[in-house]
């Protein structure tokens, strides 16, 4: 099979999954768990029944309240807000991500449900409102004192671990998102022939294969 | 349970095989395109890449992102199911010592996982002459026809390069190096530490003759596997291969509890359970070859007691489960700010490694015996879960793009330009070394715990010590020099001596083998230097058990060359009616 007869078969391979991954899709969005065990798309779905069933049943559950959720997406979007470029947290749906992964993995609920409560126990000592009914400019001031590690007072530390947590779940929700990945400007997972760094990049840095590289590595003419 | 019955099958088969990935896949291959009949037992269920891959999915179509999981431990879009802990398959520890022992139960096992990295034992592996470890019964000269074959039918890139103890192969052009690969070829040779183009078994080219198997088209993801087969898996290249021969059935999902055997000792068939429907079944063969991994057919063989065998099959030696050995690895990471900024563009590159440091260290001097090989990478990857958690310390430690120090962290439109800033500057290094054959690291039967199946389960017992521990020391400061050298930050938690110098657990690396060792002597080893047992003629194991002592190249391509050795001698053998 040459290059282009495998880049058909892909097609064709790529088409029949989208087709049976649109099969099992609502399966997996499902709130209703007790299909599940149906046999009939046994060997044709690209993922074992067990995961299916797992991803089926964590999206059935849910973890964080309505205050927990409005807080999250007001933190998700202080964190990554729209700018020139591209769109916010929310606008990736990051906050319905976060609650995905702390069903995932159990070790996230107590930090980030206690670390919720922390800040809004702040909030309420200082203002009298909990986080998410504090006005901007209130909500900006504590986040300034949690969001560096290293300048944050020391009654301030729970806080601190609370927001690295929140500040990593909102980059991954966000970056991994297609807005995150157009911001990122990722251009890959698609059929290419690697050919090697461009010129204009190896020039920029100074750099350049060896003649020995250049004559032994594979190369495609443009 | 009263509707619980053994179901005998009365077939005979000319060969009955446990597992299908590297060892027993090849096995199978071999086998069946020779034409002798053959069943080959998964403990897991089938797996096609053209069906079951996710490769080209997008880390959006994952809710997790990609993340491992209970199910999946190297993450969402990983072809290997399965990782260290198995529901309702337990292992246990002695001692307090730790071995993680990784499983992947389904068509092509654990080749659906590594990396691709396709490295031959060089002459000193076999016959080493620091007195450190036993000799193999064997050199390399008597299994170079072996690996030949497998370049041959596989296909794996790489270039000559002359080098003592890392014989070159038959090759298919590598890939160029990306980006931050070239800034690491560059410290590296500043540094003094030899590096050349990877190896790995990726198709850069159409493999002559195979019209089966598409060449690459450089997405990156041979950890998904395949769909047009352009990578090495045990399922894409051997198993569903073998099956169009018509001399090939296989059954999947049979958990094997034991080997039968007659009066005589010898090997008479399987029994195993159905996954499917829990029932039980035995089946015939006139040979029985072991490739379920190197612990599970070294369980298997200790489940297999009987008057002939009291101390588990073909284990008189009383050596079976000892000299258990996985690679040392350890590893380092950084960022090159002189790459904040970078230019976009697709290098996603082959999916297995394009720069390679093989050891050619002397070890005079040396606190340590062996060395490791390092596995470099970084840049312009395709974000998954984890994306980006190190910017907000990284943001601290450069100038940002008003030439301006800022503070670690922050938040808003400030840190979300940092998260661009630093995309694709990342650089890697892992080592992977040779773990010493001891014969007090081992596994052996627990004799209190079964698993769902009621069949009785392993017990590791492993220690690292100052052999692994020095190695370990000796990475991370070839490491560092490195990253010193290529003008790189290392962002790594630091390394040192009460961590073990980053050293990972036993099993982590997952390259065990050894505990069905071949030797000469069959008061010493389990096996032959054919892979065939000493105490039972028939029964061959062909998967990383028979490996005397590890180097540190990967077991894989090793693995290839020996089963398909031990197959051929299995088909002269049973011409001269010798089995």
């Amino acid at each position: 099979m040459n290059r282009r007869d495998s880049l058909k078969a892909l097609t064709i391979g790529t088409l029949s999954t989208e087709v049976l991954l649109k099969a099992c899709k609502p399966k997996e969005q499902n709130t209703d768990v007790s299909g599940s065990g149906s046999g009939d798309q046994k060997g044709e779905a690209d993922r074992p029944q067990n995961e299916l069933d797992r991803n089926a049943k964590l999206n059935a559950e849910k973890f964080f309240t309505e205050h927990e959720m409005a807080t999250i997406t007001i933190l998700a979007d202080i964190i990554i807000p729209k700018d020139e470029k591209s769109g916010s947290a929310s606008d990736a749906k990051v906050p319905d991500f976060i609650e995905f992964m702390v069903k995932d993995v159990p070790d996230h609920q107590i930090p980030m449900r206690g670390g919720l409560r922390w800040l809004d126990i702040q909030m309420l000592n200082l203002h009298g409102n909990p986080f998410k009914d504090c006005n901007s400019d209130q909500q900006i001031q504590m986040v300034t004192e949690i969001a560096y590690p290293a300048k944050a007072a020391p009654e301030m530390q729970q806080g601190v671990a609370f927001f690295n947590r929140m500040r990593s779940l909102t980059a991954s929700g966000f970056f991994t998102s297609k807005i995150g990945l157009d911001d990122i400007g990722y251009v890959g997972n698609r059929p290419n022939q690697w050919n090697g760094v461009p010129d204009d990049v190896l020039k920029q840095y100074g750099l350049a294969y060896t003649e020995r590289e250049l004559k032994e590595s594979i190369s495609f003419s443009a | 349970m009263g509707d619980i019955q053994i179901k005998k099958s009365s077939k005979v088969y000319d060969a009955v095989i446990v597992g299908s990935g590297a060892g027993g896949g090849m096995s199978a291959y071999v086998l069946a395109n020779a034409g002798a009949k053959v069943l080959l037992l998964e403990a897991g269920p089938f797996f096609d890449p053209v069906k079951h891959s996710q490769q080209l999915k997008f880390s959006y179509e994952s809710p997790r992102r990609g993340a491992g999981s209970k199910l999946r431990a190297f993450g969402d879009f990983d072809a290997a199911y399965g990782g260290w802990e198995l529901e309702g398959e337990p292992y246990t520890k002695k001692d307090n010592t730790q071995f993680d022992w990784f499983r992947s139960r389904m068509l092509g096992g654990r080749t659906n996982h590594w990396g691709r990295i396709s490295l031959r034992f060089g002459p000193k592996d076999f016959q080493p002459t620091d007195g450190y470890s036993e000799r193999w019964p064997l050199t390399y000269d008597e299994i170079k026809p072996y690996y030949d074959k497998v370049d041959m039918l596989i296909g794996v890139y790489g270039t000559k390069e002359n080098l003592e103890n890392d014989p070159d192969g038959i090759f298919l052009p590598p890939p160029k190096l990306r980006l931050n690969e070239m800034f690491i070829k560059q410290g590296a040779e500043k540094a003094g530490v030899k590096v050349i183009p990877g190896r790995g078994s990726v198709l850069t080219k159409a493999l002559p003759n195979n019209k089966d198997r598409g060449a690459c088209f450089f997405c990156g993801q041979c950890n998904r596997s395949c769909k047009v087969y352009a990578d090495f898996s045990a399922s894409s290249c051997l198993v569903i291969p073998a099956m169009k021969t018509g001399n090939l059935e296989v059954i999947s999902n049979a958990m094997v509890r034991e080997v039968l055997t007659d009066d005589k000792g010898l090997a008479t068939g399987v029994s195993y359970v159905s996954k499917d429907d829990m029932q039980e079944y035995q089946v015939s063969g006139k040979t029985v070859i072991l490739g379920a991994s190197t612990c599970e057919s070294t369980r298997i063989m200790f489940n297999s007691k009987s008057k002939t065998h009291p101390n588990g099959l073909a284990n008189s030696s009383g050596v079976l489960g000892k000299y258990l050995q996985d690679s040392t690895g350890a590893s380092l990471s950084g960022f090159l700010p002189k790459l904040m900024d970078r230019k976009r563009y697709n290098e996603d590159g082959v999916g297995s490694i394009h720069l390679l440091g093989p050891w050619v260290t002397d070890n005079k001097g040396l606190d340590f015996p062996r060395g490791y090989h390092i596995e470099f990478g970084g840049g312009m990857g395709m974000p998954g879960y984890g994306f980006g958690g190190d910017v907000p310390k990284l943001n601290g430690m450069v100038p940002g793009p008003d030439g301006k120090m800022k503070e670690a962290g922050g938040f808003g439109a400030s840190l979300k330009n940092d998260y661009r800033r630093f995309y694709g500057t990342n650089v890697g290094m892992a080592g992977r070394g040779t773990g010493m054959a001891r014969i007090d690291n081992y596994c052996e039967i627990d004799p209190n715990v079964v698993d769902r199946f009621g069949i009785p389960v392993l017990r590791f017992h492993y220690n690292w010590n100052n052999d692994e521990i020095n190695q370990a020391k000796h990475m991370q400061e070839t490491f560092q020099s490195i990253m010193h050298e290529m003008g790189a930050i290392v962002t790594s938690s630091e390394r040192n001596a009460a961590n073990n110098w980053g050293l990972e657990a036993p099993g982590r690396i997952i390259h065990e083998v050894g505990t069905a060792r071949m030797g000469d002597d069959p008061k010493k080893s389990v096996l032959n230097k054919w892979c065939q047992a000493h105490d039972c003629k028939n029964l061959f194991v062909v998967d990383g058990s028979s490996h005397v002592q590890q180097s540190d190249k990967n077991a894989t391509w090793t693995i290839l060359a020996f089963s398909m050795r031990a197959a051929e001698y299995i088909l002269d053998q049973r011409k001269k009616q010798n089995i």
